[in-house]
């Protein structure tokens, strides 16, 4: 068995390529192209990849995530209920900051492109004003006239009584020239005509454009005489086959970061390291989220950008501003500030010798010998200490060494602040689990991350730069489903609940049994969202069996909002609002042992910066790495960089992940200070 | 004293901003009404011991809170040296609500817990959340046409709701037997008092970690360097004068407009705000009190400059005066439940407009500022229960000189989000009609304003009142720099098909509708930015093809002839040439 998977990332294309029988694994990093399929099949020649004997190719795409933040979208038209075509571009009454009373939005589908037809159904499901299917007709013409591609039909209160989307839907599908038209229903059968509508209309608008590329990519391989099959990563963190993913291509959207997260759940199985932080920082944000009992946590509720929600259970991934390219300055009161303006990738940090003049959080690592020059590339050193010294140095009377590690002691204090808060926003406290550091930068401050949040360990997977494209290798297959209820519990029809969790379960099923995927299992897991009447938040707790009764509810939420929220308030009468099924095809086990292809080599040396200043620290590729390694110590490797600082201990485990416990710290102000 | 360096200050600085956004965050996590943890309406903060200065508050929090638990804290202190309020205790907490004692209306409802530190008091830790109902005349508080505070429900002077510890019963039964739903009332008591413990639990460590004397001196060069940071943006601003008038409608029981006249003055280091010669303080309920008109132009410079920390020490060189015998600082027994969502948003709106020439590209035009309180309380026959529905309501916010105005924006001292039609058709005996962005409301600029609401709403059942809080009816937001004001907020009701227009345009109380009866809300537009004849021809062309504006208006109100859907660039030379000479000119 030979499977691929390839992760499209914002400049890089990764590859990994395991071949089970023979135990081999292939590696590959290449720039990303405009049309992503070039750096995927570029990737492919980089490994030397034998199409003709690969069984699988696993892709994950960013080209819808671009297509939506820069809306490079299909032209989408919306046939909405009468008094209601500015839902899309109302939006729910924000700003995008609290302070300052600026912004813009630009709905998804401009005013022009919404119609409205007479329709009418009430929140209790029942028609008030029948569907003008005349009317219907004509805003059909209309649009298709206007060019449109795509067609969203959303109409108030579908999720109770969704024949007026259907019937719609019936009559569009004999009109419309092409396949791509969503019902507001289909996708997120909840109330929040805003939440439901942007996702419809998301789903609609990058349908056309994902279903384009990937048949262009099945060509191009094709082409090349691959008879595997290709699936694509969802933002759930499963799987789906390349010519079903469109149907539901608004799911698509946040699968990079998602498709991480399951690659960090994947090696926490098989470490036994079942709670995990995961932390991949980029070079302008850093991406956080939570794993527990190697079970990602997933989200029904996650924004794309400001007034941009899709509402599907995607793996709750939250974005914090700061990455390596964030850029460092001294503000008008004096102090140092980190972010969050960004360098970004281009021109990037200085020492990167694109044409950055301001210091990032990545210069200061160069400065301080943390992090080696760019490819073999000449750094302009002088250029960062100069910037560090005008910027910063001094204006805060400071050497450039010391206004370097301020940086880094400033953006580690931030960032640490921000996953915190990530962290309790979940429910979770940060010292109960262990900190996952991937993608390029994040090992290198994992530690004193670590340290800052109280976190006693720290895992460094074997590839940390690459971990989205295992993501991909190791993904099962997820369906899931949510079906809103919205009813006091003590009015709750059991048989009913009991009906609705099978259905859930028999369809999963049919969609996993339709992929062309080997599988050792399905598991199935039901779960229920409550709330108390006349609260907005929901809770989420895991049902025993999918035949739930009114007294297990109860407790089950009861015991869950004491330790979520340390109140007991037995005054108050909770409700059902929502039924949740995940239905999983899970894959056969991956090995993960060959990774690395270990050797021995000495470790050569270089000074690093450390609070207690410079020290002689040996540098080691990870490939030549002991079993056992305290720091300080830098560990380089072609996907990324580890820092151990003094005090850390470090094990390999089977896999070749780096296990790090972390010196817990002694805080003492003062020692701290004079070291700097 | 420790010699501290900058690194440390951000440091610390930054190990307050957490304690307050984990308070923050507790608080909305846990908190029952939709009002605090889903519309945010709620902050959290750290107080000095001393005076009660605002130490650090959390970003997170309503913007119309950032002045007013630093003046209920002072007050608070300043009471319990006089021995008007009990002294404090380790693990008691304060509750108040009193507007007079450094507050806002009477739903927002202040927690206070002495901080000790190895036996003395270090600090105060408070917050304010913005209870659904505390009783009085109107169910949720917002009265229109109260003449005195005992009729907009229960006031509370700085009582301990928890001693050492432990709630007090019989307070508690006080407070429960005063306000409605008040079964609901112990989920946001409990999260209220949860969110100020989790402060002290977080504050320990930080104090554990850098020792008080490190903290103390970091917070003392911290508030010096806010003020430094405060004095450079005023070194920026013409000394002036800058002068500007805001108005509110009415009081909702005289009809007549009130003056919030604004005279700002660049003097040394500091920014002086001279409201004198503003209306005197009011018969209704558009009174505003002192913190609350500290707060307004607190966050209305915060708005400008939204960089400079939310502490006393920014707060210092914004000198207010001239507010006495005003209605800007008014006394017991004025009633008050306009002035935190009405009356604050018309003191922001004249800092815009008064420093709108002296900082053009921080400066926007006046954006809606009204929170479009709509309240609908009635039984509902099919679900043989009572209800109680609000509709706040947001507008265009002001064109500023780099974009168009956003599109219904919530309220300037606000940050929360207007619940879904599907959920208030899902709780209450309502249908909607329409709701819709209004056409043609936003004041033409060289960038315009943005779009108010346009909704409709119809009762389905039984009977209710309605009654409506909202502002700039008469006038619409006004535009800035040769800019056209925004469209001034409109509300219709249909009873029995006939047609109700309230008095005061903007306000009224409990006019009774019954089934099938209408209401119709128009929300302002906001105000345009610079002159309307120099917005790009083809930008004019787009908002028309968009429907924002109709081609009468495109030429009316920008000079912008089109044709075939495109700006005719020689007929609109032509045109803006003939309107820009004297002649022309209308």
């Amino acid at each position: 068995m030979q499977i691929a998977g390839i992760d499209v990332g914002g400049t890089f294309t990764d590859l990994l390529l395991i071949d089970q029988s023979a135990g081999r694994v292939r590696l590959a990093k290449t720039p990303t192209t405009d049309n992503q399929a070039e750096g995927v099949l570029g990737a492919l020649a980089e490994a030397q990849a034998d199409l003709l004997r690969l069984d699988m190719i696993v892709h994950g795409t960013t080209t819808t995530t671009n297509a939506v933040l820069e809306r490079r979208l299909a032209r989408t038209g919306l046939i909405t209920t009468a008094g209601f075509r500015d839902v899309l571009e109302l939006g729910r009454r924000t700003r995008p900051q609290p302070y300052g009373m600026t912004g813009s939005f630009r709905p998804v589908i401009p005013r022009d492109l919404r119609l409205e037809v007479a329709e009418r159904v009430d929140a209790q499901g029942r028609v008030r004003i029948p569907l003008d299917e005349d009317a219907l007709r004509i805003a059909i013409a209309r649009l298709i006239d206007l060019g449109c591609e795509s067609l969203v039909i959303h109409f108030l209160h579908s999720y109770a009584n969704p024949a007026h989307e259907r019937r719609a839907g019936a009559i569009a599908d004999a009109l419309w020239p092409t396949p791509h038209v969503t019902l507001g229903h289909a996708l997120l059968s909840e109330a929040r005509e805003f939440e439901r509508g942007v996702t419809a209309a998301v789903n609609a608008s990058v349908q056309p454009l994902l279903e384009r590329y990937l048949g262009r990519l099945r060509g191009d391989l094709d082409a090349r005489g691959y008879p595997g099959s290709l699936l694509v990563m969802n933002g759930n963190g499963g799987m789906v086959s390349a010519d079903r993913v469109a149907h539901e291509a608004a799911k698509t959207v946040m699968s990079g970061p998602a498709t991480g997260v399951m690659a960090a759940a994947y090696i926490g199985r098989r470490t036994g390291i079942g709670d995990l932080l995961t932390y991949d920082m980029g070079g302008t944000s850093t991406d956080v989220a939570l794993i527990r009992g190697a079970q990602p946590a997933i989200s029904a509720e996650i924004e794309v950008e400001y007034a941009m929600p899709i509402h599907l259970p995607l793996v709750d991934v939250r974005t914090v501003g700061a990455g390596g390219g964030s850029i460092a300055r001294v503000d008008a009161a004096g102090l140092l500030r980190v972010g969050p303006d960004s360098a970004g990738a281009d021109p990037g940090p200085i020492f990167y010798g694109r044409g950055g003049t301001q210091p990032t959080i990545s210069d200061a690592n160069f400065l301080l010998g943390r992090l080696g020059a760019l490819g073999g590339r000449q750094a302009p050193v002088d250029d960062v200490r100069a910037a560090f010294t005008r910027d910063i140095g001094a204006p805060l009377g400071l050497s450039v060494d010391a206004a370097a590690a301020a940086v880094l002691r400033i953006a580690n204090i931030k960032m640490a602040g921000a996953i915190r808060m990530v962290s309790l926003s979940l429910g979770a406290d940060p010292r109960d689990f262990a900190l996952f550091a991937f993608g390029g930068a994040g090992p290198l401050h994992a530690t004193a991350l670590a340290r800052e949040l109280g976190v006693p360990r720290v895992l460094v997977p074997a590839r940390p730069g690459l971990t989205n494209a295992l993501g991909c290798v190791v993904a099962d297959i997820r369906h899931d489903f949510v079906h809103s209820v919205n009813q006091p519990l003590d009015r709750l029809d059991a048989a009913g609940l009991a009906e609705t969790l099978a259905r859930h379960e028999t369809e999963g099923r049919r969609l996993i049994a339709a992929e062309a995927v080997g599988i050792r299992g399905v598991t199935v897991k039901h779960s229920a969202d409550m709330q108390f009447i006349g609260q907005t938040h929901l809770l989420r707790v895991a049902l025993p069996d999918a035949r739930p009764d009114r007294a297990t509810l109860q407790a089950l939420f009861d015991q869950a909002y004491e330790a979520r929220f340390r109140v007991a308030l037995p005054e108050i009468r909770p409700a059902l609002i929502n039924l949740v099924s995940s239905v999983v095809g899970e894959r056969h086990d991956v090995d993960l042992s060959g990774l690395i292809d270990r050797r021995r080599a000495a470790p050569t040396a270089r000074r690093v910066w450390f609070e207690d200043g410079w020290r002689e620290t040996p540098v080691w590729t990870r490939e030549a790495l002991p079993d056992r390694l305290d720091g300080p110590a830098v560990i380089e490797q072609m996907d990324s960089t580890v820092l151990l600082e003094p005090g850390d201990r470090a094990a390999l485990d089977a896999d070749a992940n780096l296990i790090i416990d972390v010196q817990p710290e002694g805080f003492d102000a003062a020692d701290r200070l004079a070291a700097l | 004293m420790t010699e501290l360096d900058p690194i440390t200050l951000s440091v610390i600085e930054a190990g307050l901003a957490q304690v307050c956004d984990e308070m923050d965050l507790a608080f909305s996590r846990a908190a029952f009404s939709p009002v605090i943890a889903e519309a945010n309406d709620r902050s959290d903060g750290i107080y000095a011991a001393s005076d009660g200065a605002l130490i650090a508050q959390g970003a997170g929090g309503l913007p119309v809170f950032v002045g007013t638990m630093q003046e209920s804290t002072r007050i608070l202190i300043a009471r319990i040296a006089a021995g008007l309020t009990l002294p404090p205790a380790p693990g008691d907490i304060y509750m108040v609500n009193d507007p007079y004692l450094g507050g806002t209306h009477l739903m927002d409802v202040r927690f206070a817990l002495p901080y000790y530190r190895r036996g003395r008091l270090w600090c105060w830790l408070s917050n304010t959340g913005h209870w659904p109902d505390i009783g009085g005349a109107v169910p949720g508080g917002f009265s229109a046409s109260a003449t005195a505070v005992e009729q907009e429900g229960l006031r509370l002077p700085p009582v301990k709701l928890f001693k050492r510890g432990t709630m007090d019963p019989e307070i508690y039964a006080i407070l429960t037997s005063n306000v409605r739903v008040a079964e609901q009332r112990i989920g946001d008591v409990k999260a209220q008092a949860a969110a100020l413990r989790v402060g002290a639990d977080r504050l320990d460590a930080v104090l554990d970690r850098y020792g008080e004397a490190v903290v103390e001196a970091a917070i003392a060069e911290l508030s010096q360097r806010a003020t430094a940071q405060m004095q450079a943006h005023i070194a920026r601003i013409p000394p002036g004068p800058w002068q500007a008038s805001a108005y509110v409608d009415s009081d909702g029981v005289v009809d007549a407009p009130l003056e919030i006249r604004l005279r700002i003055d660049r003097k040394g280091e500091d920014l002086c705000f001279d409201f004198a010669g503003s209306s005197p303080p009011c018969m209704g309920p558009m009174n505003s009190v002192r913190a609350t008109t500290l707060s307004s132009v607190f966050l209305a410079m915060r708005h400008v400059f939204p960089d400079v920390p939310i502490s006393a020490g920014a707060f210092r060189p914004l000198k207010v005066a001239g507010i006495a015998e005003t209605f800007l600082d008014a006394h017991y027994p004025r009633p008050v439940s306009g002035c935190a969502a009405e009356v604050s948003q018309r003191i922001a709106e004249a800092v815009f407009l008064a420093l709108a020439p002296a900082l053009p590209d921080r400066i926007t035009a006046a954006p809606a500022g009204s929170s479009g309180n709509f309240a609908l309380g009635g039984q509902d026959p099919e679900a043989g229960r009572g209800f109680v529905m609000y509709q706040l309501s947001g507008g265009g916010y002001g064109g500023n000189a780099r974009t168009d105005g956003l599109s219904n924006g919530c309220s300037t001292i606000g940050i929360s989000k207007a619940p879904p039609v599907e959920i208030m058709e899902s709780r209450f005996p309502v249908l909607y009609r329409r709701y819709a962005l209004r056409e043609g409301s936003g004041g033409a600029g060289a960038q315009r304003g943005g779009f108010g609401l346009d909704y409709e709403i119809e009762l389905l059942r039984g009977e209710a009142r309605a009654s409506f809080v909202m502002d700039h009816g008469r006038f619409g937001p006004p535009g800035v720099l040769g800019g056209a004001d925004g469209a001034p907020n409109r509300v219709i009701v249909w009873r029995g098909g006939d047609k109700h227009v309230p008095p005061h345009l903007s306000k009224e109380q409990d006019i009774p509708v019954a089934a099938g009866d209408r209401v119709e809300v128009q929300t302002p537009g906001g105000g345009g930015y610079g002159d309307p004849l120099s917005r790009d021809p083809e930008l004019v062309a787009e908002d028309v093809r968009l429907g924002y504006y109709t081609p009468a208006a495109a030429r009316a109100l920008f000079g912008v002839i089109l044709s075939k859907g495109r700006a005719d660039a020689t007929a609109t030379r032509a045109e803006r040439a003939a309107r820009t000479t004297p002649a022309g000119r209308t």
